[in-house]
């Protein structure tokens, strides 16, 4: 009786195929809706996740003064020191590196090509506070750190525009009239909320504070943290050395901010998610729309095919067929419908994933969950008619029209 | 046949009434009815007289509201609604008089769907509903959807779908009301034969004299009850 119903369904649904086309146009759009939004929501909160991973995850970044948009006025609080960055390598527990960072622009020739970019002056520890691996080359010597020889790693933008791609390890290159071997390249991070991560040159700290800063200043030091240590504990210890070593007693306040970047990633992924929730839910609206779509014309279905029934009840089926018939379309056509949405919704995926800088991804989970809502919807949403259609006395339908 | 031969249907004292209180009309009033297997009886009455109303109650579409209706000796009275339709399946066919075909339906998905309910296999359903649409004149026609075939074609799939499960009754309720009288001779020469070689017992409804002469016995309506019985002319032998 099943595959008897069934086929019988498949038949009526090909043989009225634009009312079947309209039917679940709703499933379609409602399925095709919550896929698109909830994997556009994945996506976007993947690639902000990652633009924040490329932070580095359990990193605090100290910066002086009290933080972004806080303590306007008063004298400037002093940069670090080196003896800063030592203090905290050397006291607080959980913490794997510091890295100093000075920072200044410059202006880079090669073979008469020149690019203007940023210059990051750091140590090895840079590379341990944050994964960012180099596709060629090597980071910096102990030597060359200490010394603070005129060497530099560079970031992809500088080789694209300076070596035209090619090979630049090995190479020598002028920042701002010095002269400095190119040691390394670092591997694409890309376009990030914080502009090209990639137009970029680190070189020792040494160097950058003696060439380019003229002083011994850090502007940012940047903590790895050791996972199995609690990041709040370990900000608060940090925290208590630099008060120390700034003299900053009793109940005066820090003049310098520790800034955790699981924080923003948290934040952000709230955000994303949330959006994510509100755009399913509207999506969801649709879903249940089309459902009720479906009940519409299945139940016009059943008035129009009143004599169809009538005939079918005449030459033997049994009520419980012809009901298991009409459920079985509004199942068939509402599952076809939810499959033509999940292809929909891979389409807009991929032709809005680039629009929105995000990665195409295809989220098994909620595919599988929009086709089982998609059938679900068809069961109750088509056994109203289907009974009706059952209950139907044969030789009334017979007489009807 | 013999007169000892329990009749396949009997009638006894059947009453319908449609609707309820000062509107209820009583379209049957008492019918007594025996029909024996393998004959061929055409109904007939003036309109209104319950034709189509018996032909209902005997095709187990309609229970009657009194009396006894006996198929092979079953009270259908007491069966209920999927009890009659397995009834249906299993030994009734149905002409009607507006085909009532499947439309957008070829010929041989008609004429198979009686097979479809009763479960057969696909190939058995394709191989019984071409041989009835052959014993029809349709073979080359199975593929036709009612809407390309004429009225006179269209009867005869409804007859294709109608013997296509070898019923024991085949009942038609003015199944030439729509064509003309040529065609209305072949289809009943058609139930003529049938009736002849395979012995299906044929009910039929039928307004005209000259359709009703194909038959063994003519059965007369009046006021909801059976007026008389006769012998049709073309029954060559004479029937009691
Ligand atoms: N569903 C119904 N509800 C109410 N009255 C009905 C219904 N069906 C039939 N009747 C009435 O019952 C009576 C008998 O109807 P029936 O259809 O049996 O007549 P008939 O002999 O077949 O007539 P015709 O030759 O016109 O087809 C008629 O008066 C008709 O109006
Ligand atoms: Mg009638």
């Amino acid at each position: 009786m099943f595959g008897t119903t069934f086929m019988l369904a498949i038949r009526s649904i090909f043989r009225h195929k634009l009312r079947s086309f309209l039917t679940t146009l709703g499933i379609i759009i409602g399925v095709a809706a919550v896929v698109a939004m909830v994997t556009l929501g994945k996506a976007t909160t993947k690639a902000a996740q990652a633009q924040v991973a490329s932070l580095g995850t359990n990193v605090l970044q100290i910066r002086p003064g009290q933080g972004f948009g806080r303590g306007g006025g008063g004298p400037r609080p002093p940069d670090f020191k080196e003896a800063d960055v030592e203090a905290i390598a050397r006291q607080v527990a959980g913490v794997k590196a510091v890295a100093p960072q000075a920072q200044s622009t410059a202006t880079v020739i090669y073979q008469g090509a020149n690019w203007s970019t940023t210059i990051n002056g750091t140590t090895n520890a840079f590379f341990q506070v944050q994964p960012w691996p180099l596709v060629s080359g090597r980071t910096f010597s102990r030597n060359e750190e200490q010394a603070g020889n005129a060497v530099c790693i560079i970031g992809n933008t500088i080789r694209t525009n300076l070596f035209r791609g090619g090979e630049a390890v090995g190479d020598r290159i002028r920042v701002n009239g010095v002269s400095c071997d190119v040691i390394g390249v670092l591997s694409t991070r890309g376009q990030g909320g914080f502009g090209d991560q990639d137009d970029v040159i680190i070189m020792p700290i040494k160097q950058v504070q003696r060439r380019f800063t003229g002083n011994r200043d850090i502007r940012l030091m940047m903590v790895g943290v050791d996972p199995a240590y609690d990041s709040a504990q370990v900000q608060e210890s940090i925290k208590q050395v630099l008060r120390e070593r700034r003299r900053i007693t009793g109940g005066k306040e820090d003049d310098f901010n520790i800034f955790d970047t699981a924080q923003i990633s948290q934040t952000l992924t709230g955000i994303t998610t949330l959006l994510t929730q509100i755009v399913t839910a509207v999506a969801a609206i649709s879903l249940v729309v089309g459902g009720i779509g479906i009940m519409n014309i299945m139940l016009v279905s059943v008035t129009e095919r009143t004599r169809e029934i009538g005939i079918r009840l005449a030459i033997g089926a049994v009520a419980s067929e012809v009901l298991l018939q009409f459920l079985m379309e509004a199942v068939v056509l509402s599952c076809l419908g939810g499959l033509v949405g999940l292809v929909v919704a891979q389409l807009v995926v991929i032709g809005l994933a680039p629009l929105m800088q995000v990665e195409f991804l295809f989220e098994p989970q909620i595919n599988v969950i929009a086709f089982l809502v998609s059938a679900l919807i068809g069961v109750v949403f088509g056994y109203f008619p289907a009974q009706r259609a059952a209950g139907l006395n044969p030789i009334d339908a017979l007489r009807h029209e | 046949m013999a007169d000892s031969d329990p009749p396949i249907i009997r009638l006894r004292g059947v009453t319908k009434v449609y609707g309820e209180g000062p509107t209820a009309f009583q379209a049957l009033k008492g019918v007594d009815l025996d029909i024996a297997a393998g004959d061929f009886v055409a109904v007939m009455g003036p309109s209104g007289s319950g034709k189509s109303t018996t032909m209902n109650i005997l095709g187990c579409l309609d229970v009657p509201t009194g009396g006894q209706f006996l198929f092979k000796g079953v009270h259908v009275e007491r069966l209920d609604r999927d009890q009659r339709a397995l009834l249906r399946r299993k030994y009734l066919g149905f002409v009607f008089q507006g085909f009532n075909l499947l439309a957008r339906t070829s010929a041989l998905e008609n004429v198979e769907l009686p097979l479809l309910y009763r479960g057969d296999p696909r190939k058995q359903r394709r191989e019984a509903a071409m041989e009835a649409l052959d014993k029809v004149g349709l073979k080359d026609w199975w593929d036709h959807t009612p809407g390309e075939l004429s009225g006179g074609q269209q009867q005869r799939v409804a007859i294709a779908r109608a013997i296509v499960t070898n019923p024991d009754v085949l009942l038609a309720d003015e199944p030439t009301g729509n064509l003309d009288s040529e065609r209305s001779i072949e289809i009943m020469e058609f139930l003529t034969e049938l009736n002849k070689t395979s012995g299906i017992t044929v009910l039929m409804v039928t307004h005209e004299p000259d359709m009703a002469a194909f038959a063994h016995t003519i059965v007369h309506f009046k006021d909801g009850l059976v007026e008389r019985i006769e012998a049709g002319h073309k029954s060559g032998e004479a029937v009691a």
